[in-house]
């Protein structure tokens, strides 16, 4: 009796680990044939993203190795590190970009991506998480809403620091009715992130090569 | 081959798995914001239970009684997880969107429901047929929910289609209601129990007319003599 209950326990073990080695198999062999493929169209996601925030025609260099790491926190209020990239043109950074957070976005943090010229100016800035009200508070993301395109080749001269608001606090931003919470946060946020390029312009366009 | 057609019949219509099982209820409800969502997830969906189903027959009766779970659930979850890593290398866009209900497609009850009540029991070919068929009503109903959502929510039809046929397709986009400003509540969690609501009501009023096809004068009750 005793012998049979370890028989038949040895015998489910057995085939347990059977299915178990079919399935890692099967898995890692998927994972292999797959992996190349998603970092592909994970870098070109990314690329084209950068594309939005930074016309093409400003660099030249391979944007997605040409990065110095971020820490959490500080100005640009990340929760994790992030990546700042440099663009170049013929080797001379002409453009940064970094990530943003907006802690105080109506539900949640809303993340940016921000791209900013040598000069000062905004290349572009787009919102790359949210999780705003559907159809009240989600305009400032492009697939809804050209809102957020308001931000293209502003800069800290060309606009006063009290102008950096939406109309509704006094600023030069449109809002829509209903949500003012969100387009508040956004412009808030990239109005920090030019204010921090601004003062770190020496160290974030410094002349160091790209590997 | 009567078996086969009782196999589509169920599947599609008598024991559909939105509208009559409600199992799933989860992708069912969170996904179908849009027509191309909820018709995507329900491929996904229709494919993962084909595959599981014909994966899982033939080696029926190998497997323990004490462990068909566990054993069922690996070969689900492997199943699955083929399906997202490919999905993310060969239709990013979508996936981007799908997101997490990709994965999540696992720990979809009908999934699990279809391989423990069919698969188990029966020969490989009407198992796979089972799950796909399954599968397929599942992603009919999620398919209507999404368009009635996203009609009465956007005033449009087939949005995000660009995601799986590329961006010349954006012009298979149709506004059915030119400037349409919105109905947030379809779009939002309650429009989506809403809608499941009026298909389920909808479909039982279909079946309670093809059971009785001409209804009682003035609904008057018999007497119970």
């Amino acid at each position: 009796m005793a012998e049979s209950i370890v028989k038949h326990t040895a015998t489910t073990m057995a085939i347990m680990v059977a299915f178990s080695l079919v399935g890692t198999v099967f898995l890692a062999s998927t994972y292999l044939k797959t992996k190349a493929p998603i970092e592909a169209s994970e870098a070109a996601a990314k690329m084209k993203l950068f594309a939005q925030v930074l016309p093409v025609n400003e660099h030249d260099n391979d944007l997605l190795n040409d990065f110095v790491e971020m820490p959490a926190g500080g100005e640009l209020n990340n929760r994790t590190a992030t990546k700042v990239y440099t663009a170049r043109l013929a080797g001379v950074a002409t453009a940064v970009i970094l990530e943003a957070t907006a802690r105080d976005g109506y539900s949640g943090d809303i993340k940016l991506l921000i791209g900013v010229r040598q000069d000062g100016s905004l290349g572009g800035v787009r919102v790359i998480a949210h999780k705003e009200t559907p159809g009240l508070g989600d305009y400032i993301d492009i697939a809804k809403d050209n809102w957020i395109k308001s931000f293209d080749d502003l800069s800290l001269t060309s606009r006063a620091s009290k102008e950096w608001q939406v109309k509704k606090d006094g600023g030069q931003f449109d809002y829509m009715a209903g949500a003012t919470i969100t387009p508040r946060a956004v412009v808030k946020a990239t109005h920090r992130a030019l204010a921090y390029v601004e003062v770190n312009k020496t160290l974030l366009f410094a002349a160091h090569s790209s590997k | 081959m009567a078996v086969y057609k009782t196999i589509v019949e169920n599947g599609l219509w008598k024991q559909n798995p939105g509208v009559v099982q409600l199992l799933g209820l989860c992708p069912t409800l969170a996904m179908t914001t849009s027509m191309v969502n909820g018709f995507s997830l329900g491929l996904a969906t229709a494919f993962v239970m084909a595959a599981s189903n014909a994966s899982v027959s033939p080696v029926r009766k190998w497997i323990p009684k004490e462990i068909r779970n566990p054993v069922f659930i690996l070969i689900i979850a492997a199943i699955v997880t083929v399906i997202d890593l490919s999905m993310n290398a060969f239709l990013h866009p979508l996936h981007n969107v799908l997101g997490i209900f990709i994965p999540l497609i696992v720990t979809n009850c009908i999934v699990l429901a279809r391989v423990e009540a069919f698969a188990a029991k029966n020969p490989t070919l009407p198992s796979a047929l089972d799950g796909l068929m399954m599968g397929l009503g599942l992603a009919g109903v999620l398919a209507l929910l999404g368009g009635i959502r996203e009609l009465v929510g956007k005033g449009t039809l087939f949005s995000g289609i660009d995601l799986i046929l590329g961006p010349d397709a954006k012009s298979l986009i149709i506004h059915v209601i030119p400037d349409y400003h919105g109905f947030l509540l379809a779009i939002l969690p309650p429009g989506a129990f809403i809608g499941l609501a009026c298909l389920i009501a909808a479909r039982n009023w279909a079946e309670q007319r093809k059971s009785n096809p001409t209804p009682q004068t003035g609904g008057a009750l018999k007497p119970a003599l």
